[in-house]
């Protein structure tokens, strides 16, 4: 094996020392029945083998980079300049573990400093925790947190039915064990007056994401109004965002949210076929010490020079065990390193220039996809990079249409997570969809009404 | 040398972008909506570029040199598993496009669900979990959910050793579920008679144990049949902390033992990258019983087509989409090179090294259990008889100018000055004689020049870091 630089004279050798014959002897604790069971496992492979056999599987797949793709929903194909992977790959970086060893890890400690800069910067907060697992159990964990941050135990939480499902999902499991009332998701899409009707003084948290599942874009005034009610009432105002609209839009920070999640997958990350993603998660000073996550923070060392330190572990499992604000201890941290090196090239211009792209490419999309025959737009008011279209066929035929004749991947089958909405379709439009990808789906989709229904 | 900040480098009008020109009509923006200020920083490449390769100059790594991180396994990570990782039909793909366009993605899952089932000895296997952490909160809600579906809601105990990683008590509290702590004998096992006089008084309510085993004390637990045993004729469940089990490989399967959910910590045992911190992937196995309490969707191969399916009683997501696939491609790659042969070389030359270590460790320092034979690691204690003020914090920093990185410290809880070693199969003799040697030097500095080790390390671009300081009055941002 060659990951194994033991010879067997070296091996003789340490076992001599070690004072036992065989290697087995060092195995006796096992109880012996169970001891070298048979292995049903594939033979061994050398690399070239290995590779040949990778190769094969993944071509198998039909990779997004080949085609035009609208598709989005909570993972989103955005530009990733060539500098964040040649970057990323440094083995100083990959290789390392989580930083407790501050004088030997300023790498990675103050990279992930700049990364809470920035993300508190986007989204208008005080502090940035480095990362939670991806942008669901970011809201998972918000909402555990304002369960904490309320200190009459409040149990009651107010979510709204525009987060994305899985978020929902996610965040019910993570209640699972805990007497929490949820309360929301029954209600009308897109009606923040509704939302905040639920509240009460019970009501720990309200979480709604702007911009929404369905791609709306609240205004910041409408926000401020549901901040309001929330703060009211004693509650907290949790907002799952884009990180990308927020180079364009009125952070978080600006309309009373008092903690900011979301997806940073967007930001310098590959789609990976869904996984590993970041949870972006980012809250007041005055939470702080509630949050779960790692957390850098600045300070001296024994000369009086700036360097950085892993803070606040009091919060943390490895100090407080079961008194822990959550049991996180590996996370994402490398993903939250490629968001941070996207920012730093992005910069003030870029993501901003990224955004008003997206702006301007899906809002041409929607204006395209509108006026042809048997569609229609349905998205009700601003919208970010996504809306929702209305076909005249079930958008499961629609896309496989699209890909069997047209070589498109289309937009995100709404049906899927609500059989009443099997003609909506989810249509995504980032930087990544110049106009002649545009005019080829509002093409192919003008081909495909005007075939009908009896065109298989 | 250090690095100035981003914002300190920044320059009004740098840029280190390339975007293409809006070629669509524009649609005019809505002004209400708008910020005011982005301030981010603004940089031209080279200065990006600069930056982050200064900033990995000052990390320690793998790649860099030995990592006895005790119960991290940090061994080699095999670039070829990053070679494809990065293949594009599996970087780019859509985690919602159409199952019949990612039959290679599912395949991959597919297998792997198996290969990890047959190394654990678990009939299912799923790969949702991002992390160990997140597979045992996976683990304590399927046996809670099983339970609950037996009519046993009044179980609500679960039991910890004394010598378990945090993140196992703070999961029960997480679960809503209670804990109570178990002893640890004079050999470094489970207490067998505080198991015994617990589970006794707790028997209508135990949920279950949760196990690392072998230990935080590179122990194997001699016991572990009885206890196991003990839990399950209480009618509770058995959880398997996997985060050692580099040292089984090859050799006993845990759900063979008895073991009825355990998490794989891919990052550790399967020697994905850590990433300075994640991303990971805490995998997990279940016996037949909870099989269908398993987070899903798993891969089902029906008619050969691969499909993704939610187990009948599944706690549901923990995670959106199917798990860090990115980090599962690696762990596949990595089994598929060593088959059955190649798994058992690797806890043979883990635990050796280990054992290897402690033998040459022990006339120098002290190593509470070093009468026993260890396994993949062992716990050393950084106390000398004749120098009282050098403590295991000093000899971690003192490491450092040795250019190795320090073992974990001050864990195992239950061992006063604990200093965790954990070699890993990945390192030479020759790597682990320089540790050994550098060890005993200082033991030797800490009775003749103690204070070159209390104010180590010496070599690092920074000294040592105040760490009140930045938890008394925290700065967390630019």
């Amino acid at each position: 094996m060659h990951y194994i630089p033991n010879t067997e004279a070296d091996r003789q050798e340490m076992l001599a020392r070690v004072g036992v014959s065989a290697i087995e002897t060092l195995f006796q604790d096992i109880p012996a029945e169970f001891r070298y069971p048979e292995y049903q496992l594939p033979p061994a492979l050398s690399e070239m083998e290995i590779l040949r056999e990778m190769e094969a599987l993944a071509e198998r797949d039909d990779a997004v980079d080949r085609r035009p793709c609208f598709l989005g929903a909570g993972a989103y194909r955005h530009f990733v300049p060539s500098v964040v992977q040649a970057l990323l790959q440094r083995g100083e970086f990959t290789t390392a573990y989580t930083p407790y060893q501050p004088e030997v890890s300023q790498g990675t400690l103050q990279s992930h400093f700049e990364y809470q800069s920035m993300l508190a910067a986007l989204t208008g907060m005080d502090a940035a925790i480095v990362s939670h697992y991806d942008g669901a159990t970011a809201v998972a964990e918000a909402v555990i947190m304002a369960l904490k941050v309320a200190e009459d135990k409040r149990m009651r939480i107010v979510i709204s039915p525009t987060l994305p499902s899985q978020y929902r999902e996610v965040t019910r499991t993570y209640l699972e064990g805990l007497p929490v009332t949820v309360v929301g998701e029954a209600t009308a899409p897109g009606q923040l007056n509704v939302l905040a009707e639920l509240i009460d003084a019970e009501t720990a948290c309200v979480v709604t994401a702007n911009p929404d599942f369905f791609g709306r874009l609240y205004s910041p005034a409408d926000m401020q109004a549901l901040a309001d009610r929330i703060h009211a009432a004693g509650g907290l105002l949790v907002v799952s965002v884009d990180p990308i609209s927020l180079g364009l839009f009125q952070p978080p920070g600006a309309y009373g949210a008092d903690i900011v999640t979301g997806e940073g997958q967007s930001l310098g990350n590959a789609l990976n076929f869904g996984g590993p993603y970041l949870g972006l998660f980012a809250t007041r000073m005055r939470y702080v010490r509630k949050t779960a996550g790692r957390i850098v923070g600045e300070t001296t060392d024994s000369e009086g020079r700036r360097g950085f330190t892993l803070t606040l572990s009091a919060r943390e499992q490895h100090i407080r065990r079961e008194k822990a604000s959550s049991n996180i201890c590996s996370n994402e941290a490398l993903n939250a390193l490629a968001a941070a090196i996207y920012l730093a090239v992005m910069g003030k211009q870029g993501l901003r220039q990224v955004a008003a792209l997206c702006w301007h490419n899906a809002h041409y999309a929607a204006a395209r996809l509108g006026a042809i025959d048997g569609y229609t737009v349905e998205t009700d008011g601003t919208f970010f990079k996504e809306f929702v279209l209305r076909c005249p066929l079930p958008v499961a035929e629609i896309n496989r249409r699209l890909l069997a004749k047209h070589g498109i991947i289309g937009g995100y089958d709404l049906g899927q997570v609500s059989p009443a909405r099997a003609q909506d379709m989810l249509v995504c439009v980032t930087e990544m969809n110049p106009r002649e990808e545009i005019d080829r789906l509002a093409d192919a989709l003008a081909t495909i009404a005007a075939e009908g229904d009896g065109h298989a | 040398m250090l690095e100035p900040l981003l914002h300190e480098i920044s320059h009004p009008g740098r840029c280190a972008f390339s975007l293409p020109a809006c070629d669509v009509p524009e649609t005019p923006l809505p002004e209400e909506y708008l910020r005011d200020d982005l301030p981010l920083p603004e940089l031209a490449e080279i200065d990006v570029v600069r930056h982050y390769t200064h900033l990995a100059q000052m990390n320690f790594a793998i790649d860099v040199g030995f990592y006895p991180l005790g119960s991290c396994t940090m061994k080699y990570n095999p670039k070829v598993n990053d070679v494809a990782a990065r293949m594009p039909g599996f970087a780019h793909l859509h985690p919602l496009q159409p199952e019949t366009c990612v039959q290679g993605a599912m395949t991959l899952m597919e297998a792997l669900q198996a290969l990890l089932g047959e190394i654990g000895g678990f009939p299912a296997v799923s790969l949702q979990p991002a992390a160990g952490a997140q597979g045992e909160l996976t683990g304590l809600l399927m046996m809670r959910k099983y339970l609950h579906d037996r009519g046993e809601r009044q179980r609500t105990v679960v039991l910890v050793p004394d010598s378990a990683h945090g993140t196992n008590p703070a999961t029960t509290a997480m679960s809503g579920l209670r804990m109570l702590q178990v002893a640890s004998d004079a050999r470094g096992n489970v207490d067998l008679d505080a198991l015994r006089d617990t589970v006794g008084a707790h028997s209508d309510e135990l949920l279950g144990m949760m196990l690392t085993n072998p230990n935080t004390l590179g122990l194997f637990d001699e016991h572990l049949q009885e206890i196991i045993a003990l839990i399950h004729d209480a009618g509770g469940l058995m959880y398997g902390d996997g985060a050692n089990l580099n040292a089984l490989l090859g050799v006993v399967k845990p759900g063979a033992l008895g073991f009825d959910v355990m998490h794989f910590n891919l990052h550790k045992t399967f020697s994905t990258p850590h990433g300075g911190g994640g991303p990971g992937a805490g995998t997990v196995g279940a016996c037949a019983r909870l099989a269908d309490y398993l987070p899903g969707p798993l891969v089902m191969e029906e008619a050969g087509v691969m499909r993704f399916r939610m187990p009948s009683h599944s706690i549901g997501r923990v995670k959106s989409f199917f798990g860090n696939f990115g980090v599962l491609v690696r762990a596949y790659v990595y089994i598929r090179m060593l088959g059955a042969e190649g798994l058992r070389a690797i806890s043979a030359n883990a635990v050796l090294n280990a054992n290897y270590l402690q033998a040459c460790l022990r006339d120098h320092y002290p190593i509470p259990h070093g009468d026993r034979l260890c396994m993949h690691e062992f716990v050393a204690q950084g106390i000398f008889a004749g120098a009282p003020q050098v403590h295991t914090l000093d000899i971690a920093k003192r490491l450092i100018d040795f250019g190795f990185h320090p073992p974990t410290i001050y864990f195992p809880l239950i061992v006063p000055e604990a200093l965790m070693i954990e070699p890993t199969e990945t390192e030479s003799k020759e790597t682990l004689d320089a540790f050994v040697a550098a060890l005993e030097r200082i033991a030797e500095e800490a009775r003749t020049t103690p204070e070159v080790v209390t104010t180590a390390p010496h070599s690092t671009p920074l000294r040592r870091l105040d760490e009140v300081k930045a938890a008394r009055t925290p700065v967390l941002k630019e």
